[in-house]
């Protein structure tokens, strides 16, 4: 992770030291693959969400409220 | 017009209806995802809204009604082993026609896919992709829901995206023998699209 700090001790490698002194987080090779895995990533998210959302959108079938509306004549008769 | 004459019990009990009906669409949607199969989620999502509503008492108003009744209907499709919801067999020459079929990302195929691959998906893993990717749940209570550690759950999910991303993208490269980054294009161009859509 930090090899800039394993380096510092031996005094004859000060000048390399310097020179790599950069921030870590500056040297970004940019790395496609993981554009790409983040992508695909994403892609698979929405077409997850699509899929779901496919059904949720479907009009509710009748027999899932008559089951509520039942539940209410049952309750009805109990009181 | 029931008026100020109504008991407390009876406007508890409405609105726990009105809530438990606005959550209908989407316990169908997640047992459609569980089971793959529309009529046999059907089945369950009916059994379980009889179930949260005769355990309506046991339930807090106010407290996650969404993650209350995933819970139940998750539970109920794992203990009852016998009911046909776990005996639907994938319909292989189906899969195999929507695999042909994925050409044009347009099409509602190339969704066909992606569910072919869900089925494919060890349910454990299928059900955590679904909660916390489509379902809209946090790691958390996907985890209270499917009664596990939320360390869990982010494996599954991890493990589930890794293994559909692979079933997709072995099922583009078997079609046509495009390189896989021709067919991710297709893959996000169809995001892109979609997402402009949201």
């Amino acid at each position: 992770m930090c090899d800039d700090g394993a380096d510092a001790a031996p005094g004859g490698k000060m000048i390399e030291q310097r020179q790599s002194d950069m921030r870590p987080d500056i040297r970004r090779r940019p790395d496609p693959s993981l554009d790409e895995a983040r992508l695909r990533q994403q892609a698979l998210g929405v077409k997850l969400r699509q899929i779901f959302d496919e059904v949720v959108n479907e009009p509710v079938p009748d027999a899932f409220l008559d089951i509520l509306k039942r539940a209410d004549a049952r309750q009805g008769e109990e009181d | 017009m029931p008026g100020p004459s109504q008991t407390p019990d009876a406007a508890r009990e409405k609105a726990f209806k009105t809530e438990l009906t606005a959550l209908i669409p989407q316990l169908r949607a997640f047992a459609r995802t569980l089971t793959g199969n529309a009529a046999a989620a059907d089945d369950l999502a009916q059994d379980t809204l009889l179930k949260a509503w005769d355990a309506r008492e046991a339930y807090q108003m106010g407290t996650n009604m969404k993650a209350w009744t995933f819970m139940i209907l998750r539970n109920h499709f794992y203990s009852e082993k016998r009911r046909s919801w776990r005996n639907v067999q994938l319909d292989q020459e189906a899969a195999e026609r929507s695999l042909m079929a994925v050409d044009d990302p347009l099409s509602p195929l190339a969704l066909d896919e992606l569910r072919l691959g869900l089925a494919m998906l060890p349910a454990e893993q299928r059900e955590a992709l679904i909660l916390v990717g489509a379902g809209g749940f946090a790691y958390e209570e996907a985890a209270e829901i499917c009664a596990c550690a939320v360390g869990t759950v982010k494996s599954r999910v991890s493990r589930a995206r890794k293994a559909l991303q692979a079933i997709l993208e072995s099922g583009n490269y078997q079609r046509d023998g495009a390189p896989a980054s021709e067919a991710m294009g297709a893959i996000l161009g169809d995001a892109v699209r979609l997402g402009g859509l949201r």
